[in-house]
């Protein structure tokens, strides 16, 4: 065969068309926020002072980053051991957990949280009126296909049984094994999990809005509603914490083990 | 607490809601839901298995894969509120294109029928993260089009057309479909980025109003409403499975 050097036209094309698709709206969201607010022109950082100087702001993203802090740390607690048991014991059981982890990624989160408010409606208030209640424990069925298909690669990865019996013939207790012989090993597994559970955390608008909890997600679309140039500084902001969880997934990715899921939904 | 969403739906189970649910409005919102779902997947599955084959080619050079990618890693995150103002600071009245179009060019695009705030507007917008969605999902399906059936195919005397019409195209047909079918399902699905758009005639902002309090609430219609939205997804899936049994056969 003929050896060609060059890129065929037509992908240039469909590349170059891409591109500039994904790339516009992020520049146009970048000029946009450095308009001024009084007169629509450039070049200010008015927009970014505004969001800083919001209580909002801090208040809300506290609540989001420590709502994602808490669905990591249940989510680690419950999933580490279970997949770690399941795939030691009971391998058999494998099937079903990754059949019951589909249920959140195909059910929509619009239909789940109709569910959950129904079910959890005679719940006690300290659950069902607080975000670390009623969120979370949302937010930890929407993270658990990300954390299931992560950990799962990662046991997959290293062989259990032997690390296990090795740790156990050296007279090593059942914790002591999870915490200090298998949980080094899956690690950039579990990190994968819980960085894609950050980007959906931060991310996450239906369930937060029709449950009425005042996340990032909700304040964003507030300042949307209200305030347009400091709307696209926050904007902004918010694809940053996405780049960040992703890249970050990306990167522990690149060591062995931890090739997962990679699309988190929040639309 | 996992199958709560199954009991949720079918909860409010009576007659009257569920055949409340299947007239007017909701049957329009269900049909716009539908349609909207379709052309954004039709749509970003074509362009996105055009951009993801240019970046696969031979010819292309490696980088700009790994860099697709990566970036498509996480365009397909971006979604939601964020989306749709990034939107709006493009191309709503006044966004930065807008703007330059009138400015520069001395062309309205509203008033040339162009609207941000419509079906094709949401549509642009979904296609923001169908678009990534469809070049994840089918870049390891084109991996697999061998090069050697391509080979195989040239020294044979075909063409590019002849080999797409007759290798090509039917490997990775399951594969496409699936991969279609995945995408209906994820905008079928959506409801933070049309609401923050405002569109309110699809199917999962007609629920979220009856809990957020915009129509006065009735959460029984609300779960009939969502329980046909899961009977439409539940039909993807049966779809779905087969298709992705085909599409494995090619993988080894």
């Amino acid at each position: 065969m003929r050896t060609r050097r060059f890129i065929a036209p037509s992908s240039l094309v469909w590349l170059l068309l891409g591109g500039l698709y994904f790339f516009i709206p992020l520049l146009a969201t970048l000029l946009f926020s450095l308009d001024s607010n009084q007169t629509g022109k450039c070049c200010t950082l008015h927009s970014y002072g505004w969001v800083l100087h919001n209580g909002d702001f801090w208040h809300s993203l506290k609540i989001s980053l420590f709502l994602a802090l808490e669905t990591i740390a249940i989510s680690l607690a419950i999933f580490v051991p279970t997949v770690y048991w399941v795939h030691l014991k009971v391998p058999k059981l494998r099937p079903l957990l990754a059949f019951l982890a589909l249920i959140p990624f195909v059910v929509p989160p619009i239909v789940m949280v109709v569910g959950l408010l129904n079910v959890y409606k005679g719940a006690p208030s300290w659950f069902y009126d607080q975000p670390w209640g009623f969120l979370a424990a949302a937010y930890v069925i929407l993270a658990f296909p990300y954390m299931f298909f992560s950990l799962d690669a990662g046991f997959r990865s290293i062989d259990v049984h032997t690390l296990t019996e090795a740790s156990q013939s050296l007279g090593s207790s059942w914790p002591r094994t999870l915490f200090t012989v298998i949980l080094p090993n899956i690690r950039s597994a579990a990190l994968a999990g819980s960085f894609l559970a950050l980007a959906i955390v931060m991310g996450e608008f239906t369930i937060a809005n029709l449950a009425q909890f005042h996340t990032f997600p909700i304040f964003l679309q507030y300042v949307n509603e209200t305030q347009a140039y400091p709307a696209a500084a926050v904007t902004l902001m918010s694809f940053c914490i996405t780049w960040f969880a992703m890249l970050s997934l990306l990167f522990v990715g690149r060591k062995r083990g931890a090739r997962g899921a990679v699309i988190a939904g929040v639309r | 607490m996992l199958a709560g969403a199954f009991k949720g739906a079918t909860g409010g189970w009576t007659f009257s809601n569920v055949s409340t649910a299947l007239h007017e409005p909701y049957r329009s919102a269900y049909w716009n839901s539908i349609e909207l779902s379709l052309v954004t997947s039709l749509v970003g599955g074509v362009t996105g298995l055009a951009i993801a084959y240019s970046a696969i080619h031979e010819r292309t050079p490696r980088w700009v894969r790994s860099i697709l990618t990566t970036f498509s890693g996480v365009a397909a995150n971006f979604g939601g509120i964020p989306l749709a103002f990034a939107w709006i600071a493009t191309l709503g009245a006044i966004g930065i294109v807008t703007r330059f179009f009138q400015n520069q060019l001395h062309y309205n695009l509203y008033q040339h029928g162009f609207n941000l705030f419509t079906k094709t507007g949401v549509e642009l917008v979904y296609l923001y993260f169908q678009l990534p969605l469809m070049i994840l999902v089918i870049a390891p399906a084109i991996d697999g089009l061998k090069k050697e059936w391509r080979e195989a195919a040239s020294n044979l005397g075909a063409n590019a057309w002849q080999f797409w019409r007759h290798v090509g195209l039917p490997v990775l047909t399951p594969s496409i479909l699936g991969a279609i079918i995945l995408l209906f399902g994820n905008s079928f699905a959506a409801y933070a980025t049309a609401y923050s758009l405002g569109y309110s005639n699809i199917i999962t902002v007609t629920i979220g109003q009856y809990y957020t309090g915009n129509v006065f609430s009735n959460p029984h219609l609300a779960q009939a409403l969502a329980l046909g939205m899961f009977v439409v997804l539940a039909v993807m899936m049966l779809l779905y499975i087969p298709l992705q049994r085909r599409a494995a056969r090619w993988a080894k």
